[in-house]
């Protein structure tokens, strides 16, 4: 109701056409299609909701250590008998409300996901766009890297610029400090499979006759790059910024849990997998298995989600 | 041909200078190497002298090619953490990695094509829909939670096999084996599932889609109007014509399930490679993380290399496309 | 079951043997009867005068002996020395074991002794307040030799069951003459191989994996140990060192966590043997600083000011630490010393804890909205370290200090705080005093550092100094009555307490887990001596 009558009119003049739009593709289709996908998407999309809202739907933030008492430690979830509210799920061994921990430890996954998918997809297609366009010295040099990359698994990488960058920069680093890095760590570690797919449409692009019109009529190589041929790749980019996700979201979590990655004081799903992992003898199975089953459960929804673009934008298949 | 492989042999050995350039440039720049090894309170003149023994002074490049030099020779320095040098540690932990990387790899295998066999023969079965979705929730699960997942199972709750470490070992002289007794056999169950499982299901995919694809082929038909068994057909035209994808898929993998060793090691403190590298990197040893690089590198470009390799023999039409290249 | 088991074993083992044409030499191991052990750590250097740490130096006793040894009762008994007097006050006189060899075959003599006085006090030794500084050491025969001192000291030898005596002339051959300081890098062959007198020989060491230990044939006494072998292993998960123990690969573990306790004991092969241990686990803070390092607050030290040190006091809840993080396996503590060490103990109470009147204080000292400081806190070392620090931290939150916690494995940790470095604002330590006596706290956790000469307040990282203790720690070390010497120390503490000068929190509960099989001697002083260990074959 707030909303300016002319915003209001742009929006609701520009919006119907391009939903109508969407409503009508095949991608649309295959979506309503698919049980799977519509479940998949609508996991993930619960996930980031509560990733989003954490601080307001959690019982407590436990990254404040104001907030963490000892009287709570180890309860156990409220259906046991020694269970309380408003700890849902039990707290840990310092009073942290396990629940709260999940919430704000799918958050900071999902923020190390989505900026490593940033910074991996942004190095990828910048690449991919200059060896496409360039071609010769530039292209085979930047392919030749990408080459030897890819023989690396991700995970290596990462840990490698994990270590350098500790030795370089003394040893101890803040957590501000490590939450960069290993965005960095990740992004450094993906951003192959852009430059590859981005290549080759350039490469068949650059030949077309509107390339050749534009260069003609004097727009500059950037131009022509980034307005006429990135929205043509941007499918198979979403494809594989998807996949990367659920891939990057796994990787902070296994250097969490290697014990390179975020602390116990901010942990993040990765790290309270670690911590918890001490109390699997205990009987305090609920420290463990919460964060175990949400890094599970955002993964699996994340992939299905991948599995189904990747097919649904693939024509082959179709 | 020849040129081919030359150029690959010529390529690898490009791959293995960028590596050491990395590896040179994390030994000689992340951090002061004297500060690593003298007391903390050693006087800035002792310093500079052991900054000039260390040929700290010299042009870099001159710098690299002693480090390359080295490298080749197989001294990596000595790590900070262990004081022993960085080749004998790996020389000792290397056993430990390659056994569980091979049982991982039969494991995968083995399983990976039963499994896919399967899936494609009976497709629409319960059974077969099952594995497939078995094999996406495998996929999903980082590998540290399905060891811990296994450790908690058949340790834990049910004490039937062990959680840490290899057990007994036997040494054939420099190698100490796990595979000669009982403790060290059971050892590696739990591990090479964990380090096998991804691969597992990677191949059981492969497996299913090749299987499909060749099933649906002319020659197949043609067999089966022939009158052959189902089964002579399933195994011995079908499968067959799947393997050489999927072994040479194995052989590509198995470069990644040394690196992928790194986890499984930390969980099941399996003493090997991997682990020595995770302690490196907690603990910014900097002689071993450079040295583990480079040896992973090393993998990975002779596995490649020898994929290609095998491929230009076997397989007649590559040669004719890569010639002109 | 375990025949059939050992049968199977046996077979697989012959069948390699034959194919492969060779003769195994694991074989006859299987009758040896080998005890397992793994602790979270590892056996850090094999270097005697490396690294004062409990583990550690108990694996070093198993191979290396002192001149005055303890019993399991920590009582003095002849060890290397057979006999030993005080002729005057100023000379102590020991007579040396004769033949006693080293594991290499040379023969321990009074040449040894003094090589092994002077290394252990050379720089780059962790042991270096364990032979005293000024003394001499002086070679009667070859089996005698005499220990001059400038000052009388009637506890001049309190500490010499931690000095282990090394071989002049294998030290001589290796290059190893002096001490393998903790923080180097280079390799050292002290540190890699043992060669002493003890009653284990090393016969494997692979640092960060495993460490064999075999009996000494030769040994020159009576062992009460049964054992053949001891294979030592690093485990540093707890959940995988629980479960190695509850499945019986390993006949011991240290620590048990204190989670997994009640496990272990309902577990019918398996126990917790549990004893208040002597180490004191406390807080540090940095008082010399003219700025605090790591902190919000410029130009000044806040830990200078008394206030907000009692304030930092009184914002702990020791009460919830011993019963949450330590699930009440400790016993909160008002002195730097274990109470079985000083006798006056039970007249110290810890002030009460207090969090309105830190608050208070912090505003009175100008701090109202508290400030920021870096915290050091190792994570693999004392029983729940880590937990620890992160509670202490919620609860100095809650005061206004905004605690920056930085958590890391024992090795990088120590080589932070540690001499010479000392770079720490405000740490979480454990001690135990070598010499079980007080004398030891005064002069080296709350001695002044001021003369870099002097080994005085070696481990006083914060450098909490008041020349009042100085004074104390002289006399007390001097004073030969006991009773006086009492009445002393309890002056010295009373400074300490009234500066607020260190906040002690608690003294931790040992807890082995011990396979039923075996049988071992828990010593208050935490160190598990293989000697003592036997195994039901």
């Amino acid at each position: 109701m707030a909303i300016p009558a002319p915003a209001l009119r742009a929006e609701t003049a520009h919006r119907p056409s391009a939903f109508a739009r969407f409503l009508d593709s095949d991608l649309f289709a295959s979506f309503r299609r698919s049980k799977l996908a519509m479940a998949a998407f609508a996991a993930t999309l619960l996930l980031f909701a509560v990733a989003v809202l954490a601080p307001w739907i959690s019982a407590q933030n436990p990254y404040d250590p104001a907030q963490l008492d000892l009287i709570n430690a180890n309860l156990p979830p409220i259906w046991e008998a020694e269970g309380q509210a408003p700890f849902w799920l039990g707290t840990d061994d310092q009073g942290r409300d396990v629940l709260s921990a999940v919430f704000y430890g799918m958050r900071l996954s999902l923020v190390v996901g989505v900026l490593g998918v940033l910074v991996s997809s942004s190095i990828g297609i910048t690449l991919g766009l200059i060896a496409g366009y360039a071609g010769g010295m530039v292209d085979t040099a930047i392919m030749r890297i990408a080459d030897v990359q890819l023989t690396f698994p991700a995970i290596l990488i990462a840990l490698i610029v994990d270590g350098v960058a500790k030795a370089a920069l003394g040893g101890h680093l803040d957590t501000d400090a490590t939450l960069a890095l290993i965005v960095v760590a990740i992004g450094l570690s993906f951003w192959v499979q852009y430059a590859r797919t981005v290549r080759g449409s350039v490469m068949v692009e650059k030949n077309k006759d509107y390339v050749q019109a534009g260069r003609l009529i004097g727009l500059s190589a950037p131009v022509i790059l980034v307005r006429h041929i990135l929205p043509n790749v941007t499918g198979p980019v979403f494809v594989i910024a998807t996949i990367n996700l659920a891939l990057a979201i796994i990787t902070e979590a296994t250097l969490s849990f290697l014990g390179t990655g975020l602390p116990e004081t901010m942990p993040s799903l990765g790290t309270l997998i670690r911590t918890g992992n001490r109390f699997l003898f205990s009987g305090e199975w609920w420290i463990v298995a919460f964060p175990g089953l949400a890094l599970a459960g955002l993964v699996l929804a994340i992939n299905l989600l991948g599995d189904w673009l990747r097919d649904a934008l693939n024509p082959k298949l179709q | 041909m020849l040129a081919f492989i030359l150029r690959r042999a010529l390529q690898s050995v490009g791959v293995m200078l960028a590596v050491g350039l990395i590896a040179f440039a994390m030994f000689r720049f992340a951090g002061d190497p004297v500060n690593q090894l003298v007391a903390p309170d050693t006087p800035y003149a002792e310093r500079l002298q052991i900054r000039e023994s260390l040929g700290l002074d010299d042009p870099v490049l001159v710098q690299f090619a002693r480090y390359a030099g080295n490298a080749v020779r197989g001294q990596f320095g000595n790590s900070y953490q262990f004081r022993q040098p960085v080749s004998t540690l790996l020389g000792e932990r290397m056993p430990a990695t390659l056994e569980l990387a091979l049982c991982a790899t039969l494991f995968a295998l083995s399983f990976g094509i039963l499994m896919g066999v399967y899936s494609a023969l009976h497709r629409d079965s319960v059974f077969a829909k099952v594995l497939q979705a078995v094999s996406l929730i495998g996929v999903s699960l980082p590998t540290f939670l399905i060891g811990i997942l296994l450790i908690f199972l058949f340790s834990v709750t049910l004490g039937w096999l062990p959680s840490y470490g290899r057990g007994d070992t036997v040494r054939l002289g420099f190698w100490t084996t796990g595979f000669l007794t009982e403790s060290g056999l059971r050892a590696l169950i739990l591990p090479s599932i964990t380090l096998g499982l991804f691969q597992m299901t990677l191949i059981m995919r492969l497996v299913r889609a090749e299987m499909l694809e060749v099933l649906r082929t002319d020659y197949i038909r043609f067999a089966r109007a022939r009158g052959l068994t189902t089964r002579a057909i399933h195994f011995g035209h079908a499968l067959k014509n799947t393997l050489v994808p999927v072994i040479t898929v194995a052989g590509l993998q198995l470069g990644s399930i040394i690196a992928f060793s790194i986890i499984t090691e930390t969980v099941f403190q399996w003493p090997g490679m991997g682990l020595l590298f995770v302690q490196a990197v907690q603990n910014v040893d900097v002689p071993i993380m450079a040295a583990y690089l480079l040896l992973v590198a090393l993998i990975f470009v002779s596995i490649n290399l020898a994929v290609d390799l095998l491929y230009t023999v076997v397989d007649p039409r590559l040669r004719a496309v890569r010639r002109p290249a | 079951m375990s025949t059939h088991r050992v049968k199977t074993r046996s077979r697989i083992a012959s069948l390699a043997a034959l194919a492969l044409g060779l003769s195994l030499g694991a074989a006859p191991a299987l009758a040896a009867n080998t005890f397992r052990f793994a602790f979270q750590g590892d056996i850090k250097s094999l270097d005697p005068y490396t690294l004062k740490e409990t583990f550690t130096i108990a694996a070093h006793g198993a191979v290396f002996e002192s001149l005055i040894t303890r019993d399991k009762d920590l009582k003095f008994a002849p060890g290397l020395a057979e006999s030993w007097e005080m002729p005057e006050p100023t000379r102590y006189r020991f007579h040396l074991r004769k033949n006693v060899k080293f594991h290499d075959g040379s023969p321990f003599t009074a040449d040894d002794v003094i090589f092994s006085a002077e290394r252990v006090r050379a720089p780059g030794s962790n042991f270096q307040t364990n032979v005293p500084a000024d003394a001499t050491f002086v070679k009667v025969d070859d089996h005698t030799v005499d220990m001059v001192l400038k000052t009388p000291n009637p506890i001049a030898h309190f500490q010499f069951g931690g000095w282990y005596i090394m071989s002049k002339t294998w030290a001589e051959k290796h290059d190893a003459l002096k001490p393998t300081p903790a923080a180097a890098t280079t390799p050292s062959y002290a540190a890699l191989n043992a060669n002493g007198t003890g009653p284990f020989v090393i016969t494997e060491h692979q640092p960060g994996v495993r460490t064999v230990f075999k009996k000494n044939p030769n040994y020159w006494g009576k062992v009460e140990s049964n054992l053949d072998e001891a294979v030592f292993t690093t485990i540093g998960n707890d959940a995988t060192r629980v479960a190695a123990l509850l499945s019986g690969e390993v006949d011991w573990i240290e620590p048990v966590p204190l989670q997994d306790q009640n496990r272990v004991n309902g577990n019918p092969g398996t126990q917790v043997i549990s004893s208040p241990e002597l180490r004191t686990i406390f807080l540090g803070m940095d008082q010399s600083s003219e700025e605090l390092r790591g902190s919000n607050v410029k130009g000044k030290n806040p830990f200078k000011d008394v206030r907000v040190r009692e304030a930092f006091y009184r914002a702990i809840d020791e009460d919830a630490i011993v019963k949450r993080v330590m699930r009440g396996q400790a016993a909160a503590s008002a002195l730097l010393i274990a109470p079985p060490l000083f006798p006056l103990a039970g007249e110290f109470k810890r002030p009460a804890y207090d969090p309105n009147r830190a608050k208070a204080l912090l505003a009175e000292a100008g701090y109202p909205n508290g400030f920021e400081v870096p915290m050091d806190c190792p994570n693999d070392r004392y029983v729940n370290d880590e937990a620890i620090c992160q509670a202490i931290t919620s609860m100095l939150a809650r005061v206004g200090v905004k605690v920056a916690l930085n958590a890391q494995p024992k090795a990088k940790y120590f080589a932070k705080i540690l001499k010479p470095n000392y770079d720490t604002s405000f740490y979480l330590l454990g001690w135990t005093p070598s010499s079980q006596d007080s004398h030891n706290i005064l002069y080296e956790i709350a001695g002044c550092r001021n003369d870099k000469a002097s080994p005085r307040g070696t481990t006083n990282l914060g450098n909490y100094c008041n020349p009042k203790v100085d004074e104390i720690a002289d006399k007390v070390e001097r004073e030969t009555d006991q009773e006086a010497r009492n009445v002393l120390i309890k002056q010295g503490y009373d400074i300490i307490q009234a500066d607020w000068g260190y906040i002690p929190l608690h003294q931790q509960a040992l807890a082995w887990g011990v396979s039923k099989k075996v049988k071992v001697a828990p010593r208050a002083d935490n160190q598990l001596m293989l000697y003592w260990v036997s195994k039901e074959p």
